[in-house]
């Protein structure tokens, strides 16, 4: 029987991995994320000449479960066609069976990378409100993605802001429930560690999946059939809160992060558009409905909101008292 | 008195696809002697390296020793209290290795080698072909910590090495005895400057051909590695974790 060394041992282990790509029209480049069932590499389309991103199951799944699933996943994707979420291109099997699909490589970090070089609250809050937008889409189409977080949305070169990752999304059509269910593969791009690290956690039937942290209570407890749109919004919620961790506190958009991701989903916003218009009122200088703001506070914030004319108005009084007293008859 | 023999061999495995753990608890005496027939061949290799390298044990001893513990895990049926649930199989069998060097009297092992206890008939010489031909870094092994690692290597490469003889015997039944020459040159023979055409010119074939065979053996291989993978699993969540773990970022 053959010695095989340690040299082997990697090139063998490296070759069997790699996906054949043979009598497909894709070029494998490299991997660029794992993720606990799936990997993520990066190819080339040979037809159209672009960079693709393709995700294959790692291993084949005895049941056809998995395979089944990663197909569901790709589905889900296919039905949201949205500038905020990733785009997908293709689907087949390779020749060892493994399902795959393609879809946009995204160059860019992901936003937990990201965030440090946006400075100012209102371009963080901006950036949130585009995945907002993608968000209620997905809603507005039934579908939930249940591992929202600051690791699965992706920031591109030209500052598209992507949503990532929907291998835990579930449809929700009518009576028929359906789930994805593989386990997520990191986002992509340059910089990006192994998958390991953004603690997705997949289990059996009957199941955890989420994140901790920014999975909602009913979906740690495992109510995976009773999740409905506001699990998600605990997640913006808490999105959110990591989003503005680094800047002062502001009393207002406190209240909005707390009514996100309230740990009641009856305390919470109903649906995305109104946490989004929560964030465009904060933007825009007027009451959050959040919260209640005492005389104090409103009388402050008209004063911010309309500070020039204020000024311009108090500033022309003055004078006129200046003039009035200054000339005398 | 049972005697398996597995020398280097693919002979007697069972026709089914069954879960080795399953095979070990059956009722029926052949299916329970075929099931710990295969984990005696997936790990005597790793026992062995593990027990000349972590008990620093000569080649004679660790023979002695191999042998009696596979012995010992078929009288005292150690299979049938594992559970897949809780660990890997490697890390199970590792422990129970220790535990059997802790506990057993040298005395009793050589009275019991010459009686009426199964003996095994294992490619020792190959193993220490193995270990004399540089294989394993003494240096990266010195460490407690490493030793799973390094039990796991070894599971790995012979995991690795049996499904190679298999795809040996696949090429050989085919007629593709080029396409396996091919593989072992590129892959197993590991030259990194050779291209594709080199090895096209070196074997009388076009490129075309070499890159369509390569990528043939490397699924086939696979395919027959996972195959035996499987077998030695108790679950399908053991299966994905364990094919992680060897192709994967997991292993070392």
């Amino acid at each position: 029987m053959r010695q095989l060394s340690d040299k082997a041992l990697t090139r063998l282990r490296n070759g069997a991995e790699l996906p054949d790509l043979s009598g497909t029209r894709y070029r494998l480049l490299e991997r660029v994320a794992r993720g606990g069932m799936s990997v993520v590499y990066a190819a080339q389309d040979r037809d159209l000449q672009r960079r693709v991103a393709l995700k294959v199951l790692e291993t084949p799944s005895s049941q056809g479960e998995l395979a089944d699933r990663l197909m569901r996943e790709a589905r889900v994707l296919a039905r949201l066609e949205h500038p905020g979420i990733v785009p997908v291109h293709d689907v087949g099997r390779l020749p060892d069976g493994r399902v795959f699909y393609t879809m946009k490589f995204v160059e860019g970090q992901r936003l937990d990378q990201y965030i440090g070089s946006l400075t100012p609250t209102s371009d963080r809050l901006r950036l949130f409100q585009r995945i907002c937008d993608a968000v209620a889409f997905a809603h507005a189409r039934g579908v939930l993605h249940r591992d929202l977080k600051p690791a699965n949305v992706m920031v591109g070169s030209f500052g598209e802001v992507l949503v990532m990752d929907w291998g835990l999304a579930k449809i929700l059509s009518g009576d028929v429930e359906t789930e994805t269910g593989t386990d997520p593969a990191s986002p992509q791009g340059p910089g990006n560690g192994r998958s390991g690290t953004t603690g997705s956690v997949v289990t059996g039937h009957g199941r955890v999946m989420g994140t901790p942290g920014y999975m909602s209570p009913e979906q740690a407890r495992g109510e995976v059939e009773s999740l409905d749109a506001r699990s998600d919004i605990f997640s913006l919620g808490e999105l959110l809160r990591s989003l503005l961790s680094e800047k002062p506190s502001d009393r207002s958009l406190d209240a909005i992060c707390a009514k996100a991701s309230a740990q009641e989903r009856e305390g919470r916003y109903a649906t995305v558009q109104e946490l989004l218009s929560d964030v465009s009122r904060y933007l825009d200088g007027l009451a959050v409905e959040a919260r209640r703001e005492n005389i104090f506070e409103k009388v402050g914030r008209f004063y911010r909101r309309y500070r020039f004319f204020i000024l311009l108005t108090a500033g022309y009084l003055v004078m006129r008292v200046l003039l009035l007293v200054l000339i005398k008859p | 008195m049972l005697q398996p023999t597995f020398r280097g061999g693919d002979g007697g495995f069972p026709a089914t696809r069954s879960s080795v753990l399953e095979g070990v608890r059956s009722g029926d005496t052949a299916e329970r002697r075929r099931a710990l027939e295969t984990v005696c061949q997936e790990y005597w290799k790793p026992v062995y390296k593990y027990v000349r390298w972590r008990w620093s044990r000569g080649a004679e001893d660790a023979q002695d020793i191999t042998q009696g513990f596979f012995a010992e895990m078929l009288e005292r049926e150690l299979l049938n209290r594992f559970d897949a649930g809780k660990g890997r199989l490697r890390t199970y069998l590792r422990l129970c290795v220790d535990s059997f060097l802790l506990n057993e009297d040298k005395a009793a092992r050589r009275q019991k080698r010459g009686g009426a206890v199964q003996h095994l008939a294992l490619d020792f010489a190959a193993a220490e072909d193995e270990l004399a031909g540089g294989c394993i870094d003494a240096a990266a092994i010195a460490s407690p910590d490493s030793l799973d690692q390094f039990f796991e290597k070894e599971w790995v490469r012979s995991l690795f090495t049996l499904a190679v003889e298999d795809l040996r015997t696949l090429c050989i039944a085919q007629g593709r005895e080029r396409t396996f020459q091919l593989f072992e040159a590129y892959d197993l023979d590991g030259d990194e400057n050779i291209s594709y055409e080199q090895l096209g010119q070196q074997y009388g074939v076009a490129v075309t051909a070499v890159t369509n065979g390569l990528a043939w053996a490397r699924r086939e291989f696979r395919k027959m590695a996972l195959e035996r993978l499987q077998r030695i699993c108790g679950s399908d969540e053991e299966f994905q974790r364990e094919t992680k773990a060897v192709f994967g970022g997991d292993a070392q």
